[in-house]
């Protein structure tokens, strides 16, 4: 459980790291004694582009739960923007905050068209007097448009996203990333259950979107090919911690990660 | 001015527009000429019992509607809506209680009869205001949705869902019946409000009166549909169905889906207690049976027999329902209660989108027939 005198402790003068986006501390995440994440460590900067790997289980999507509120540490720190305690914050506050997320499973309105699924996404001011009284401008429309052409959906905007296809749905996912225009993306999986052209085109879109100073990136991946397209530093995950970091040919060497993903 | 010219364009809108303006001429003019301009005698004559049945439809018809804007459109099941329409319907009550003055049984202008009957001395502290109609009315709204913004923060804070939801706001209704039961409580116990004179000076028994509160209530049931109509046409009404959706996903994106259900609850809990408020002194009578737990289910069964999460289905399924209730109380009471569980199972496993996803299923299948 939580140290008491910790939890007092007011954050931000305890605790900073200067010149990171994201600060992830020693972080433990347990399920019925299961540890998920066992003192996980990891630093991003400012700008990076970041690959995650890992076998089945090694607590990927448990490390993105942890980031954007979802999932509560039993202990450790997680820090964006090198001083905001995130493990305090509720879903809706780490997303204003600036940081986005693509699902691993595409998670899109299923009775809400392709054009109001983006809408939604929209940075704007989003609590719920301003929702109710929000009028879409043409430089939003704009925006929209825009997106809606990046991820190849532009001749559908009226169509309800249920009714779009397995690809579809992750493209209009992506779309709604976009939308946001958050400064730390996490993308869980973007490319399970593309075709090769299609993910080939979402890793020109996220270099496209690294080129940005102003994104800081994290993808997790099982598709090496993607990831070698990345061309990214890669951080290898295992039984919740980190096992390795580095480039993808160094790590591809490493003999623990070897024996992790072939020794078994 | 954008906003105006946007609502009348599209074919939805047009659609949505000519119902409401065949629902207005239908209650409006239809009913109230039926009603004063034939002789009795006649064939199509809508005699005055009628006109105040049909004006307790339309209260429930507004308790649909506000049934709906939080659980057709945002997801949340509440069953214990009955509570703010009893509420309402206690508020304007305390009203026409004072409004009687000196005229009860007991001749007692300070008190009436049954704190009379209790031998209590005086006005209890939480009846003070409620001879001036202005104050009733505001707590009308105010009771109802204070109660709704408290009970909805601590449990959609908590995150408290689904089928657990339902059980709490269950809790809740039955709570309040238990309550108000109690003589001690100061309103009227177990017999509850009742011998009304009159409101803001109109004789109650008078059918120019109930004529007036008809047509009120029909006005009133016009302003419920434009105002769901804007929420939920609203960019928040589609935060709100993707709230009913993808409740998490939602609050990824930055929305709070605490304050989305706690305005649409609230908001809704308002409109019960309005229907509640038009609905008293048409019946003439508050007592706590109004809070039963089963009162608020039958409200999620009107909803859903009419069609969730569509404008006019509460409408139809309050109308279609309760007068087949009051047809079926008067010809076979005892039967009531297992036509009622029947219609539920038969909407839930058949007619998922209730007589509204009828008739669209028909239509459509009529025009795919005429393509042929
Ligand atoms: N809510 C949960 N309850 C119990 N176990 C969980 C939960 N979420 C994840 N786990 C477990 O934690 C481990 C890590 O899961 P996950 O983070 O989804 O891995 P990855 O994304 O790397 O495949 C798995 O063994 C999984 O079964
Ligand atoms: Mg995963």
């Amino acid at each position: 459980m939580t140290d008491d005198t910790l939890m007092d402790q007011p954050h931000g003068p305890g605790i900073a790291a200067p010149g990171t986006i994201l600060y992830v501390d020693s972080v433990t995440v347990s399920f019925d004694g299961f540890r998920a994440l066992n003192e996980l460590s990891l630093v991003i900067e400012p700008g990076e582009l970041r690959t995650i790997i890992g076998p089945n289980g090694a607590g990927k999507t448990t490390m993105m739960d942890v980031i954007t509120g979802k999932t509560r540490p039993d202990q450790g720190d997680v820090l964006f923007d090198g001083h905001v305690d995130l493990t305090k914050m509720t879903e809706d506050q780490i997303a204003n905050l600036g940081i986005g997320r693509k699902f691993q499973k595409p998670t899109v309105f299923e009775h809400l068209t392709v054009f109001e699924n983006l809408e939604l996404a929209l940075k704007c001011k989003r609590d719920t007097l301003s929702t109710l009284l929000f009028r879409l401008s043409g430089e939003q429309q704009h925006r929209i448009d825009q997106v809606l052409g990046t991820v190849g959906l532009k001749d559908k905007p009226r169509m309800l996203a249920g009714a779009l296809s397995h690809g579809q749905k992750q493209w209009l996912e992506i779309g709604m990333l976009l939308m946001q225009d958050q400064r730390l993306l996490l993308l869980d999986e973007p490319v399970a259950g593309m075709t090769d052209a299609e993910t080939e085109a979402t890793a020109e879109l996220i270099l496209d979107l690294h080129k940005d100073p102003h994104h800081s990136l994290v993808v997790v991946e099982h598709d090496m090919e993607f990831v070698r397209a990345l061309g990214a530093r890669v951080t290898v995950l295992h039984e919740g911690s980190v096992l390795a970091e580095g480039s993808l040919d160094a790590v591809q060497a490493n003999a623990k990660v070897v024996e992790v993903y072939l020794g078994r | 001015m954008h906003s105006l010219s946007h609502l009348f364009l599209n074919p939805g809108d047009r659609r949505f527009w000519a119902g409401f303006t065949a629902l207005g001429v239908l209650f409006l003019l239809l009913v109230p000429a039926l009603n004063l301009l034939l002789p009795a005698d006649s064939a199509l004559h809508v005699p005055n019992y009628m006109v105040t049945l049909i004006g307790k439809y339309l209260c429930y018809a507004i308790l649909a509607m506000a049934m709906n804007l939080v659980w057709g459109y945002c997801g949340v099941l509440s069953l214990g809506h009955g509570a703010f329409f009893a509420l309402g319907g206690y508020a304007i009550g305390m009203y026409m209680m004072r409004s009687i003055g000196a005229r009860g049984v007991y001749g007692n202008a300070d008190l009436p009869d049954f704190m009379v009957f209790l031998n209590w001395k005086e006005l209890p502290w939480y009846w003070l205001g409620f001879d001036h109609f202005w104050f009733a009315a505001l707590m009308v709204m105010a009771i109802p949705g204070a109660l709704a913004f408290v009970f909805g923060w601590l449990a959609f804070r908590s995150r408290i869902n689904g089928v657990y939801l339902s059980i709490v706001t269950q809790a809740m209704t039955y709570a309040l019946m238990l309550a108000f039961f109690r003589n001690e409580m100061g309103f009227g116990g177990n017999n509850g409000l009742t011998d009304f004179k009159d409101i803001l000076g109109f004789d109650l028994s008078q059918d120019a009166t109930k004529m007036g509160l008809y047509l009120l209530t029909t006005l009133v049931l016009g302003a419920t549909f434009l105002l769901v109509r804007f929420v939920t046409a609203s960019k928040l009404g589609r935060v709100m169905m993707a709230v009913r959706d993808a409740e998490s996903r939602v609050r990824f994106l930055g929305y709070s889906v605490t304050g989305v259900k706690l305005f649409a609850f609230t908001l809704s809990a308002v409109l019960a207690g309005i229907a509640g408020a038009l609905y008293v002194p048409q019946v003439g009578i508050i007592n706590p049976s109004e809070f039963s737990p089963a009162n608020s289910i039958e409200i999620a069964i009107w909803v859903a027999v009419g069609g969730r999460g569509t404008l006019l289905g509460p409408v139809l399924g309050a109308f279609a329902v309760n007068g087949a209730k009051t047809w079926l109380t008067g010809a076979a009471p005892e039967l009531w209660l297992f036509a009622l569980g029947a219609l539920f199972i038969l909407v839930t496993l058949a007619l998922p989108k209730g007589l509204v996803g009828l008739w669209a299923g028909l239509r459509a299948r009529v025009t795919e027939k005429s393509n042929d």
